[in-house]
C-alpha cells in the first residue's frame, strides 16, 4: 500500500526536477547564461542611458538594470518550469506522475519547489556577478529580505501561470503562449528608464501594468528607500492566488484527458 | 540549370508553407522595435544622439534579428533533410553539389526578401523613411539580403557539420550574443562601458547595422555602407566555403 | 463497497467527436485472480485500463478498484495498485535507480527503507548492472523490466498490466511471463493484463475477457472457451499447388472452410479429430499428393473468429485519439 501524501508527492519530484537540472548542462547553462547575458547588455550597452535629463535614480545604472534584470530572471525561472512540465506531459511522464501520485497536488506542489530552487541559484549568480560589475546595495536586511521575497513571489505567480498553460495544452508547442505573455509583462515596464521618461504606447501599457508597481519597489529596496510596499506585495499575492487557482483548474484538466 | 532550378523552387515553397517560421521572423522583431522605441525614446535627449527619434535609429535592428531567424530556418530545414535521410537519397541521384547549395540560398534569399520589404515598409509608415530617398531600396535590400544569406549560410553549416537541428537551436543563444554586444542600442561613441565599445567596435553585426541606419538616417553615407556591405559580404563569403565543404563531406560519394 | 479486486458495471469512454472506444463493459476480477484482456488494436483494451486506473473518468457507468470508485475515491485507488503501462513513461535523464528514488518517495518511502525497497527490486528483474545507467540507454526489455519493479514499489494488492510484451524479445517475455506468475501465486497479487498475444493470455491468464469495439464478446476461462468451438481444424499443404482447388473440395466434405492457411486449405473438422483418418484416406483416394498435414487444437484466435467473425491475429485499427 501506498504512504504517500502530498509533502511526499512533492519532495520527489521535487528532488527529481532539481537533480535533472544540475545535472544537465543543456538545462542549466541556458538558465545562468540568460540572465546574465541581459543584465551585461544592458548595464554595459546602455549606461548612458542615467545621463538623460529627467533620470533621477539613487544609485548607479548597474543598480537600476540589476532591479530588471532579478524580476526577469525570477520570472523566466518559473516560466522555464512550465515548459518543464509541456515536456514531461509530452513525453509521457506526467503519466507516472499521474499513476503514482496518492495526492496529485503535490505535483504542483514539486514544480513549486523546483522552480524556487532554480530561481535561488540563478539570483545568486547574476548577484555576484552584479556585484563585481558595480552594484550598490544600499537597502538595509528587511529592504533586502524584502527585494528577494517579493522576487521569489513573481517567480511562484509565472510558474503557477505557466504550469497552468502547461497542463491544459500538454505539449511543448504550450511554450509561446507561456513565454509571450510573460515577455510583454516584463517589458511593457520601465526596465530602461524611469515611467516619467516612457514614452507613447509603453508608457500607458506600463502605467496599468501591475510590474510596474513592483519594479519601482525592488528598485527603491535596493537604495534603502522602497516606495508603495504593501501594494506591490498585495498585488503580487493576488497575482499568485489567481495563478494557483489557475494552475489547479490545469490539473483538472489533464486529469479528465487520457 | 534544371536541377539549381527545382531546388531552388522546393526550398522556397518550403519555406513558405513554414507559417510558424516566417510569421514570428518578422512579428517579433517589429514587436521589440515597437517597445524598444517607446522604452527608450528618450535616450534621444544625450548630446550626440544621431536621430530625433529613436524608432528611427531602431529599425535598422529588425533587418539583423530576421536574418537570425532565417540562419535558424536554414539550418532547421537542413538538419531535417539530414535527420530523415532526405540528403542521403539525393546523394544517390546525379545531383551536383552546387546545384544543393544555390537551391538552399533560394529560400534563404526569398525568406530575407520578405522580411526586408516588412521591416522597409514599417520604417516608411511608421518613421522618417528612407533618408536616400527611393533611390536607397535597392541598396537597403540588397544589404539586407547579403546579411541574410552570411546568417542563413551560418546555419546551413552548423546543420551540415552536425546533422542534428538541436545543435542547430543551440547555436541560437551565440547569434543573439553577437547582436546585443554590439551598436544595437546605443550608438558606439556613445557607449560607455569600455570593455563593451571594444567588443561592439570589433564586432562585424555593429557595422551591418550601422550601415543599413545610415540609409534611414544619414542618407548616402559611403563609409558605412562599404563598411556594411565588407562586413556582411565577409561573413557570407566565410559562410559559404565553410558551408560547401561540410556539403562535400556530408555528401561523399564513390 | 464492492468485494471484488476489480468491478465494473456498464463502464463506457466516448471521445469528443469519436466513437466510443469503450461501450458498456461488466466485468468483475477477483482477488489473486490473473485477468487476461484480450483484442486486437483498437479495441478499447488500454482505454479500460487507463479507466480502471484512473488517469481517464468514465464517460458512463462505475468501476470499483479494490473496493474504492475509481472517480470519487482516485487517491485510494492508486494507493492500492500498480501499473505498468503501454508506454514505459521513463525520464531519460534519470538512472535506473533514480527512477526507483522517485518512485518510493512519490509512495511515502525514505532513506533506508527505500533504499533497501530499491535494491530488492533492481535484483527482481535483473537491472542491477545497469542501475546506475541513464535510462536513455536502456533496451526495450530492460525499460520495460524498470517499469514493472516501479509498479511494484508499494506492494500493491493489484497490478495493471498494459501490453507489457509487445516488442520484447523472446527471451524477455518469457522472464516477463516467469515473474507475472510468480506475483500471482507467491504474492496472491492481483494481475488485470492487456495483450493482443494470444499466446500470453492462454498461458498466464486463470481467465480471459475477449473484448471488440468496446464489448467484450466473451469471457471465461481459456479452457472453457476454446472447448466452446469445440471442434479442431485441419491444414493440409498440397506438394503440386494447382492441387489447391481440389484438395479444398475434398476437404470441404469434412467441414466448412477457415482461414488461416495461405499455401494449403484449412477446415473445421465437424466431426472432431476422429475425422482425420477419413480425410488422409480421402485425399489418397484423388491421388492428391500432401506436401503437409497438420491438426490444430482450437485457439483463442477460433474464439474470436466465432465471435466476431474476423481473425484476431492480423488485426490493426488505430486506437481512437482522444480529444484534450
Amino acid at each position: 500500500m501506498s504512504r504517500g501524501s502530498f509533502s511526499s508527492v512533492a519532495r520527489g519530484l521535487a528532488w527529481r526536477n532539481v537533480h535533472n537540472w544540475f545535472t544537465n548542462p543543456t538545462l542549466i547553462v541556458p538558465s545562468l547564461l540568460f540572465p546574465l547575458f541581459f543584465f551585461t547588455a544592458f548595464a554595459g550597452g546602455l549606461s548612458r542611458v542615467d545621463s538623460i535629463p529627467g533620470f533621477d535614480y539613487g544609485a548607479n545604472y548597474t543598480t537600476w538594470i540589476y532591479g530588471f534584470v532579478l524580476l526577469q530572471a525570477s520570472t523566466f525561472g518559473g516560466i522555464f518550469t512550465g515548459f518543464s512540465v509541456a515536456r514531461d506531459f509530452e513525453s509521457g511522464f506526467a503519466r507516472r506522475l499521474m499513476l503514482g501520485a496518492v495526492n496529485r497536488g503535490g505535483i504542483i506542489g514539486g514544480y513549486w519547489i523546483s522552480a524556487l530552487v532554480r530561481s535561488v541559484t540563478t539570483i545568486a549568480v547574476v548577484t555576484i556577478v552584479a556585484l563585481v560589475a558595480g552594484l550598490e546595495l544600499n537597502g538595509g536586511g528587511i529592504d533586502l529580505l524584502g527585494l528577494y521575497v517579493l522576487a521569489l513571489l513573481v517567480n511562484t505567480f509565472a510558474m503557477l501561470f505557466g504550469t497552468g498553460v502547461a497542463m491544459r495544452l500538454r505539449t511543448m508547442q504550450a511554450g509561446p503562449l507561456i513565454q509571450t505573455p510573460a515577455f510583454l509583462l516584463l517589458f511593457l515596464a520601465p526596465v530602461w528608464v524611469p515611467y516619467d521618461l516612457l514614452t507613447g504606447w509603453v508608457q500607458a501599457a506600463a502605467s496599468a501594468n501591475p510590474i510596474t508597481l513592483v519594479i519601482d519597489t525592488e528598485r527603491g529596496f535596493l537604495v534603502g528607500d522602497p516606495t508603495k510596499v504593501l501594494p506591490a506585495f498585495l498585488v503580487v499575492l493576488l497575482l499568485v492566488s489567481v495563478s494557483l487557482l489557475w494552475a489547479r483548474g490545469g490539473l483538472r484538466s489533464a486529469e479528465r484527458a487520457a | 540549370m534544371s536541377q539549381v532550378l527545382l531546388l531552388a523552387q522546393r526550398s522556397v515553397i518550403r519555406t513558405l508553407r513554414q507559417p510558424a517560421m516566417v510569421f514570428p521572423s518578422i512579428f517579433f522583431p517589429l514587436l521589440l522595435l515597437s517597445i524598444n522605441s517607446s522604452g527608450l525614446n528618450s535616450a534621444t535627449r544625450l548630446p550626440g544622439f544621431p536621430a530625433d527619434s529613436y524608432f528611427q535609429f531602431a529599425i535598422a535592428i529588425p533587418f539583423i534579428q530576421g536574418a537570425l531567424f532565417s540562419a535558424m530556418s536554414a539550418g532547421t530545414n537542413v538538419a531535417n533533410d539530414i535527420e530523415s535521410g532526405f540528403l542521403n537519397r539525393l546523394s544517390l541521384t546525379p545531383l551536383r553539389r552546387v546545384a544543393l547549395m544555390l537551391g538552399q540560398l533560394t529560400g534563404i534569399v526569398a525568406l530575407g526578401l520578405i522580411q526586408a520589404v516588412a521591416f522597409l515598409v514599417v520604417g516608411v509608415g511608421f518613421g522618417d523613411g528612407l533618408a536616400t530617398g527611393p533611390g536607397g531600396v535597392p541598396v537597403l535590400l540588397a544589404l539586407s539580403l547579403t546579411i541574410s544569406l552570411g546568417f542563413g549560410l551560418i546555419g546551413a553549416f552548423v546543420a551540415l557539420r552536425t546533422g542534428n537541428g538541436e545543435t542547430v537551436q543551440g547555436v541560437f543563444p551565440l547569434f543573439f550574443a553577437a547582436l546585443f554586444l554590439s551598436s544595437m542600442s546605443l550608438p558606439r561613441d556613445l557607449i560607455e562601458t569600455d570593455w563593451y565599445r571594444t567588443v561592439a567596435t570589433y564586432n562585424p553585426v555593429s557595422y551591418m547595422l550601422e550601415g543599413i541606419r545610415s540609409l534611414f538616417i544619414a542618407g548616402w553615407d559611403g563609409e558605412a555602407l562599404a563598411l556594411g556591405f565588407a562586413c556582411a559580404g565577409g561573413v557570407a563569403a566565410i559562410a559559404i566555403t565553410a558551408a560547401s565543404m561540410a556539403l562535400r563531406t556530408r555528401m561523399v560519394r564513390t | 463497497m464492492s468485494d471484488a479486486a476489480i468491478e465494473t458495471q456498464g463502464l463506457v469512454r466516448e471521445f469528443k467527436r469519436g466513437p466510443r472506444a469503450v461501450d458498456g463493459i461488466d466485468l468483475r476480477v477477483e482477488p489473486g485472480e490473473v485477468y487476461g484482456f484480450l483484442g486486437p488494436n483498437g479495441a478499447g483494451k488500454s482505454t479500460t485500463v487507463h479507466m480502471l486506473t484512473t488517469l481517464l473518468p468514465p464517460t458512463a457507468g462505475r468501476a470499483w478498484v479494490a473496493g474504492h470508485d475509481v472517480v470519487e475515491d482516485g487517491g485510494a485507488v492508486r494507493a492500492t495498485i500498480g501499473a505498468a503501462l503501454q508506454e514505459a513513461a521513463l525520464d531519460p535523464f534519470l538512472t535506473g535507480r533514480e527512477h526507483l528514488r522517485l518512485q518510493t518517495a512519490l509512495h511515502g518511502m525514505t532513506g533506508p527503507e527505500a533504499r533497501k525497497r530499491s535494491d530488492q527490486l533492481l535484483e527482481r528483474v535483473g537491472l542491477v548492472q545497469a542501475a546506475d545507467r541513464r535510462v536513455a540507454g536502456y533496451s526495450g526489455g530492460m525499460k520495460r523490466r524498470l517499469d514493472l519493479a516501479l509498479a511494484l514499489v508499494h506492494r500493491p494488492r493489484i497490478l495493471f498490466l498494459d501490453e507489457p510484451t509487445t516488442g520484447l524479445d523472446v527471451q524477455s517475455r518469457s522472464a516477463l511471463w516467469e515473474e507475472v506468475q510468480r506475483l500471482a501465486s507467491d504474492r496472491g497479487v492481483t494481475v488485470f493484463l492487456t495483450t493482443q498475444y494470444l499466446e500470453e493470455a492462454d498461458v498466464l491468464a486463470d481467465r480471459v475477457g475477449i473484448i471488440d469495439r468496446g464489448h467484450i464478446v466473451a469471457e471465461g476461462t481459456p479452457e472453457a472457451l476454446k472447448a466452446e468451438i469445440g471442434r479442431p481444424s485441419v491444414e493440409a499443404i498440397p506438394r503440386d499447388p494447382d492441387e489447391r482447388g481440389h484438395t479444398k473440395e475434398v476437404l470441404g466434405r469434412f467441414g466448412e472452410e477457415v482461414a488461416g492457411s495461405t499455401k494449403g486449405v484449412s477446415v473445421r473438422l465437424a466431426g472432431g479429430d476422429a475425422q482425420l483418418a477419413e480425410v488422409v484416406r480421402a485425399l489418397d483416394a484423388e491421388n492428391i499428393e500432401i506436401q503437409e498435414l497438420q491438426l490444430h487444437a482450437p485457439t483463442l484466435d477460433d474464439v474470436f473468429l466465432a465471435k466476431t467473425g474476423r481473425s484476431l491475429e492480423g488485426e490493426a485499427e488505430p486506437e481512437p485519439v482522444a480529444a484534450a
